[in-house]
């Protein structure tokens, strides 16, 4: 039966805490928001999050791969293709971009669902990830946050199975960003939610309980999109949603995710529900739509999963209200770094599997593992003969670093390493560390990261982190 | 020592040097650089009429982009053989081996080796952020070279304490040399109240980055008597290249495999076997303060891990026992990276005749100058030694 088989996420471990933009003091424990940080976006946060999803798991499995989200660089140019490279999945996996909409997550979950029904694909990589831009001191800002997740779909040993599933779809214009605009715009609030949103959202759910024959009160977890926290109070008191039963929206926590918000929500719920509870989760825009499930088992694979609980325990606070405009380039610039004619395409083509894939290689004669991919090997001078190896989901160590005060970043310095990987060395900045925790020696894991942009397009690359010292959320 | 290794010795001589004031020298061009320099090289070798005595010419340069064409037409130099030789830093000392090699194989009797680089065409201070490819990011230099500082540091108890000495040291020596781009002292509190670049180096331990010019001329050793009385036998030049240091599997950290490699090919050249004794003055390349301080063990002056010893005793400094980078090195001199290891044969030169004024280091005439680069990641060592007859 067509279920999820596995689910991770990826809440940045940035948070920008709210009383930064009331220009108040900030109080520990206090309200905040999860925010991307300059080297990450929709893509960079759908990577860790499928990662995640993935640990422990033979990533051949994966049929096709379906991303997400309002917010990703290209307007030409998939994601899916450009995720699947960087988690280094089957060459022939199917892959789509899911966007235009705010439900696009649920959208694009749903297709999964009907397509390993299908029984042309087994499992399907169903990713939501949103980094979306609210203009400096808009209303919006405070509730935006960023964050993605990642489910796999598939028809043995599902973790949850899917009931049934209901989507309305409605003409109104209450969010929006048009082509070139930086930010999203809404239209007034009692607006948007006393025409788009409660009236929507009741619909679906109604429609969703008629389908099922079912009493909202037959659901353990109740996950519900919201624009806000008090929308969601509204329409939970509007559908006679128990307390108990709704799933904590974390407004004040990580904020409205946009396309991961409702599938957020529904990960939380899968991680909280027990065996045989039943989970509906609806999403909101330009119409709804809502899914059951029925949580039958937890996650059986090994490896180590942060999920959405872990994520949210991993944090660290923004200094100031200015770091947070200069990550998110909401500040002008002296130079503008598009400017310059950026990386070759044919570089960034030929080197795509070692800089995307973060794959090295192991040489057939010796053994030895060495990075990047080269004709002759640098320990026994054999030539062409090597394995090509996925370095990407293996533990690093320290060599030596330096701190870089010179490179460009809002929150310097930039911390750069040589990092031992099983033999091989690699030059590699690292992340969510400060240079007084920075030693040699220091186990790091790696993360798909920004590492520069130019000629209007980002380039990524991997970056090492602390490795999880706990191993499981 | 095998004949093979020792066959360049006392074969070449250096008959003549120049050198143009290295700065940022918003005038000048590098042709008129490249002027100054090789004029001074002529006047220097006695040579009147260059365009029918010098029968080739190497010259080097990183930053370029119009070839051996540049020096060729600065100098007027046609219908002979004109190359450039590039090499990261060490693009000086080879356009100077390569020189020394065609004289020494009997193809030439005079040949000019000019080294020049103009960066501060370029419209930033330092060499900005390469985007090639994404793998290296931050690529600067400082990032480079100072990734040796985390393991040195912990292994053998040195700091910025030790590193600040060598900047004053060669803050100090460049006051002393006329055509040095910074003449100003600096104190340990001027060291450590400047910014962090890329730790440990704060801006004193970064080289200034100039535009400049250095030429030789160079001869057949048996001709150089001709010329002069007090000609400079080129002794030993060694090139070696050596693996990208932050993909090389079991690197230590803990120094730069092509210096000791270089070393190791041109002490069997020079026939040196006890360094800190034969060698009188060295000119080293303090691209930043670790490299010089890795350089004083690498190049066997002292033994590994005491370069912090001779440092607090005052071993390199000028009235020391070895002095090192007696004209402010790259520090102050300046670095125009192709014209750094011609530089350094300039004041190796000057130093070895006893024309160095101030920082003239006494009694060195009866021993050995070297001189030293180290480019790339770095992945490219040049030594030169010098003496005299």
């Amino acid at each position: 039966m067509a279920g999820i088989t596995a689910f991770g996420a990826y809440i940045p471990p940035t948070r920008l805490p709210l009383a930064h933009l009331a220009g108040r003091p900030v109080k520990e424990g206090g309200p905040e928001k999860a925010v991307a940080w300059n080297d990450e976006d929709s893509v960079t946060m759908a990577v860790t999050a499928a990662t995640d999803c993935l640990s422990g798991m033979d990533r051949a499995c994966v049929d096709g791969v379906l991303f997400a989200s309002t917010t990703h660089a290209f307007r030409e140019k998939q994601a899916a293709a450009l995720i699947a490279r960087a988690l280094d999945l089957r060459g022939d996996v199917r892959t789509a971009d899911y966007s235009g909409s705010l439900r696009a997550g649920l959208s694009a979950l749903r297709g999964a669902l009907d397509a390993v029904s299908g029984s042309d694909a087994s499992h399907i990589l169903v990713i939501a990830s949103d980094c979306r831009m609210a203009a400096p001191g808009s209303a919006l800002e405070a509730n935006f946050g960023d964050a993605a997740v990642a489910f796999l779909v598939g028809r043995d040993d599902p973790i949850a199975t899917l009931e049934d599933s209901h989507a309305v779809s409605e003409e109104i214009v209450d969010v929006w960003r048009s082509e070139g605009d930086p930010f999203v715009h809404s239209w007034e609030e009692r607006f948007v939610v006393q025409e788009g949103y409660l009236p929507q959202m009741a619909s679906v759910v109604q429609g969703t309980l008629e389908k099922t024959s079912s009493k909202l009160d037959d659901y353990a977890r109740v996950a519900l999109y919201a624009p806000d926290a008090r929308s969601h109070s509204a329409l939970a008191r509007q559908l006679g949603a128990s307390a108990e039963t709704l799933q904590d929206p974390l407004f004040r926590k990580v904020g409205n995710c946009g396309v991961a918000f409702a599938p957020l929500l529904l990960a939380s719920a899968l991680e909280e529900a027990s065996a045989n509870d039943r989970i509906l989760a609806a999403g909101y825009g330009d119409g709804a739509e809502a899914m059951t499930f029925r949580k039958v088992s937890e996650i059986s694979s090994r490896g180590k999963r942060l999920g959405v609980r872990g994520h949210l325990s991993r944090r660290r606070t923004v200094a100031s209200y200015d770091r947070y405009l200069k990550a998110r380039s909401l500040t002008p610039q002296e130079w503008n770094p598009g400017a310059d004619p950026g990386l070759s395409a044919t570089v960034h083509f030929r080197e795509r599997d070692e800089d995307l894939g973060l794959k090295g290689q192991r040489c057939l004669a010796c053994d030895k593992l060495q990075f990047p991919c080269q004709r002759v090997c640098e320990n026994c001078f054999e030539k062409d003969r090597f394995d090509r190896v996925r370095l990407s989901d293996r533990q690093g160590r320290i060599v030596t670093y330096t701190f870089d005060y010179f490179f460009p970043n809002p929150d310097p310095p930039t911390i750069v390493t040589v990092t031992d990987i099983d033999g091989a060395r690699v030059h590699l900045q690292l992340v969510d560390c400060s240079p007084e925790d920075t030693r040699i020696g220091l186990p790091v894991e790696f993360v798909f990261r920004r590492i520069h942009e130019g000629g209007g397009r980002p380039n990524y690359y991997w970056k090492g982190r602390p490795a999880d010292p706990g191993g499981s959320a | 020592m095998s004949d093979e290794t020792r066959g360049i010795r006392d074969k070449v001589s250096v008959i003549g040097v120049g050198c143009c004031a290295f700065g940022e020298n918003w005038n000048q061009s590098p042709s008129d650089m490249i002027v100054d320099a090789a004029y001074e090289a002529y006047a220097d070798a006695g040579i009147e009429n260059p365009q029918q005595e010098i029968q080739a010419v190497f010259t080097g340069s990183l930053y370029t982009t119009k070839g051996p064409h540049e020096c060729s037409d600065a100098l007027k130099l046609f219908h002979r053989p004109v190359t450039m030789v590039s090499n990261y830093c060490a693009t000086g000392t080879d356009a100077f081996r390569c020189g020394v090699m065609s004289v020494a194989a009997g193809l030439y009797d005079t040949v000019l080796v000019v080294g020049y680089d103009k960066p501060k065409d370029r419209g930033v201070s330092g060499p900005s952020v390469m985007m090639d490819g994404v793998r290296d990011l931050p690529k600067t230099p400082a990032g480079w070279f100072s990734l040796c500082a985390a393991t040195y540091f912990e292994k053998y108890g040195a700091g910025r304490d030790d590193l600040a000495q060598i900047a004053i040291k060669n803050h100090h020596n460049g006051t002393l040399a006329p055509k040095s781009f910074l003449k100003r002292e600096i104190s340990l509190e001027d060291y450590k109240k400047a910014r962090i670049i890329s730790w440990p180096f704060g801006l004193y331990d970064c080289a200034a980055q100039t535009d400049g010019a250095a030429a030789a001329v160079i001869t057949r050793a048996d001709r150089a008597r001709d010329v002069r009385d007090d000609p400079v036998l080129v002794k030993a030049v060694s090139i070696q290249s050596g693996p990208n240091p932050q993909k090389d599997p079991g690197n230590d950290f803990l120094s730069w495999k092509p210096t000791a490699w270089a070393a190791e090919e041109a002490y069997a050249q020079a026939g040196v076997d006890d360094a800190a004794q034969q060698i009188g003055v060295a000119q080293v390349h303090d691209c930043f303060s670790l490299t010089e301080l890795l350089s004083y063990e690498d190049l066997g002056f002292c033994e590994k891990g005491s370069a912090k010893e001779h440092i607090a005793n005052g071993t390199f400094e000028l009235g020391g026992a070895l002095p090192v980078n007696t004209d402010g090195g790259l520090k102050t001199f300046g670095h125009p990276t192709g014209a750094t290891g011609v530089r350094m044969i300039y004041e190796n030169v000057l130093q070895l005749q006893g024309r160095a004024g101030k920082r003239q280091v006494p009694g060195v005439e009866g021993r050995l100058a070297l001189s030293h680069n180290i480019g790339g990641h770095p992945t490219a060592c040049g030594i030169a030694i010098l003496g005299r007859e």
